[in-house]
């Protein structure tokens, strides 16, 4: 893994890649959002003080799925009524990156893909849709309305000044995961499957008072 | 870094509220006022003020840590879920468990049943239905349709990482795969499926180390596993080999031990000298303990019949068993009837010598008869074969009967229980999705 080192813009602090192709960060001392350029980096924005959140997973923890270790490198973290869920950023050994999402402690992988032509959009999305991605049924089975509540570290595109977003979260009967994020127009669709705790092998976790 | 635990005040009455889910816990109760608070904002909102008409002692009590399938749980929140359906009503009890790294587990009671449940992540589909029951399909089991309901939170405590009010109701459905249970719960339209696991509540108090015994479950719950299950078929299956076993003894003892010949000997009869009809054998000896003596008698009759009357004698106390025995035989060009031989068997003949008194009858002008008397000691007795195997039944019968009643009861409490009219439809929403 690269890591190409910087100066933060606005503290002069060096900041550090761990993914090459990561394109925002945040950084670690005075929390500037911090956007690569060809040249440098360009602060756009500043985070606000993240709401306390219990994932036990944080930048750095380590983990493995199917033989493939990854490394959390960012995270975005989304709140709605029914509380909130970060989707952590992960970086795999083999230069490949994905998402790890964590929503009360239900996991799930997921990763990009390209965008099948059929999405509806956003006003036609509808609980119990169904789509045919990969020789599977996926059935939309919540819709959710988030507020971007911050980010963290690296992630592969520019995610700092949005607000409120949908988000349609698709299973299927064999425990598959999908989410189509409408934060973009078009939007971004996102593939992969339920896992389990145990399943990920986590290593450099947080710790919880009275759980050691 | 560690995360820590906090606690707050309550806004309502002042009193100190412990939170155990760190920050998931979005919703806590105040344990002394039990107002319902806003845990995820440094303001602690009041969300709302209820009077509990009783305030509900969880079995468990909150705190209480214990592990189920190797993970150790934190019992963080309770709720008690009623169900009033005309003028029935019941409620069943719900603890929310928490791990910091698993996440969130649930253990329901009802009347001492207990089960460990987690929500599915996988979406179970619709199946085959049979009958008028609807089925769904997770993960590769079918699970029947058992019933469906309203359910409204009656009575909270504890701490949740979702919203929580008394009075919040939601649509649930269950369907059973003994010792699983697979259940639906639907509130404004979205549907979370949740599998549950039947557990013991003896093994719950080992593993929360709680003093006393859990309640004694009364009846049958729905996803109860059946004692019977497995077992029926296992002992029919025994009863299957004993009576190859049987069989096999019969075999061998109609094979091996014929009896032993204690006497024969052939004899004339002619119906015209029938004055002179009864005679006596010699003497002969029976040994060993009781047992039986057959007298089998062949004759060279065709197109007639002959009656035989006897009686074993002991020579020495004049004991006298007394039976007798026809033999008739016909045939023509559509076949035989009746049969030329016949025996009888004496059962619990005692040792001693004895003798046998034969009385012929036939027909008066009927064709002499040539005919061969021949006893034997102790020959084998299918009957008493007929007999074990009917005494084999017992058991298979006796447990095949219990496991349907268990499977009557526990259907008994389902929407499809033969005296209730009400249709499982919400059941029937589910399955047709």
């Amino acid at each position: 893994m690269s890591a190409p080192a910087a100066n933060c813009p606005n503290c002069g602090a060096p900041v550090t890649f761990r993914w090459s192709s990561a394109v925002q960060t945040t950084c670690e001392f005075c929390h500037s959002i911090l956007i690569r350029t060809d040249v440098d980096l360009k602060k756009v924005g500043q985070v606000a003080d993240l709401p306390p959140d219990a994932s036990p997973i944080q930048i750095g923890t380590e983990g493995a799925y199917q033989n493939k270790s990854f490394v959390v490198i960012g995270r975005i973290l989304y709140e709605y009524e029914q509380g909130g869920w970060n989707e952590w950023h992960v970086v795999y050994n083999d230069g490949t990156n994905g998402w790890l999402s964590d929503a009360q402690l239900e996991y799930d992988l997921s990763w990009q893909r390209a965008l099948p032509s059929q999405l509806p959009p956003v006003n036609q999305i509808a609980r119990g849709g169904k789509f045919q991605w990969d020789g599977k049924e996926y059935e939309v089975t919540s819709l959710t309305q988030a507020h971007y509540k911050g980010v963290q570290g690296e992630l592969p595109f520019q995610y700092w000044d949005k607000t409120d977003l949908l988000f349609a979260d698709l299973r299927t009967s064999g425990g598959d995961f999908g989410t189509i994020d409408y934060s973009e127009n078009p939007p971004l669709l996102f593939l992969g499957r339920a896992v389990e705790f145990d399943d990920l092998r986590f290593k450099n976790l947080r710790e919880f008072e009275g759980w050691s | 870094m560690t995360v820590k635990t906090k606690s707050l005040s309550c806004p309502n009455c002042g009193g100190p509220v412990a939170l155990r889910g760190f920050a998931h816990t979005l919703n806590v109760i105040c344990p002394q006022c039990l107002t319902v608070l806003d845990a995820s904002t440094p303001e602690v909102e009041i969300l709302q003020t209820f009077q509990a008409k009783q305030r509900v002692q969880p079995k468990i009590p909150l705190g209480s840590r214990g592990k189920i399938r190797d993970t150790l749980y934190e019992v963080i929140g309770f709720q008690v879920r009623e169900v009033q359906s005309g003028d029935d009503f019941f409620s069943w009890d719900e603890y929310l468990l928490f791990n910091p790294y698993k996440g969130f587990r649930y253990l329901t009671e009802y009347n001492g049943h207990w089960n460990f449940v987690r929500v599915l992540s996988a979406l179970p589909e619709g199946a085959a239905r049979s009958g008028r029951r609807f089925a769904m399909r997770a993960q590769g089991v079918t699970y029947l349709g058992f019933d469906s309901m309203d359910a409204r939170t009656g009575f909270v405590l504890g701490e949740f990482p979702w919203q929580v009010r008394i009075g919040d109701t939601a649509a649930c459905a269950d369907f059973i795969s003994p010792p699983y249970m697979l259940s639906s719960e639907s509130t404004g339209g979205e549907i979370t499926w949740s599998l549950a696991e039947y557990m013991d509540g003896r093994v719950l108090w080992q593993a929360f180390q709680l003093p006393g015994a859990p309640p004694m479950p009364s009846g049958v719950f729905a996803n109860q596993p059946s004692p019977y299950k497995g077992s029926v078929g296992s002992v029919w299956r025994t009863w299957l080999w004993l009576n190859v076993a049987l069989l096999a003894l019969l075999l061998y003892f109609s094979v091996t031990s014929v009896g032993h010949e204690v006497f024969s000997q052939k004899y004339g009869f002619s119906a015209a000298r029938a004055n002179e009809a009864a005679f006596v054998t010699p003497d002969f000896n029976l040994s060993g303990r009781d047992s039986n003596v057959e007298v089998a008698i062949k004759t060279d009759l065709v197109n007639n019949w002959a009656y035989f009357n006897f009686a074993l004698i002991n020579e020495e106390s004049g004991q006298a068993f007394d039976f007798a025995r026809e033999v008739s035989y016909y045939r023509d060009s559509d076949g035989d009837e009746g049969s030329p031989n016949n025996s009888v068997i004496v059962p619990g003949v005692p040792s001693g010598k004895y003798y046998l008194r034969v009385e012929p009858e036939m027909d008066r002008g009927a064709a002499p008869v040539s005919y061969q008397l021949s006893i034997r000691r102790g020959v084998p007795n299918n009957t008493f074969f007929l007999i074990a195997a009917g005494l084999l039944l017992i058991p298979p019968i006796v447990k095949t009967v219990r496991r349907s009643s268990f499977e009557a009861q526990r259907w008994r409490e389902s929407d499809y229980a033969p005296m209730v009219s009400k249709v499982g439809t919400g059941l029937a929403a589910l399955a047709d999705d």
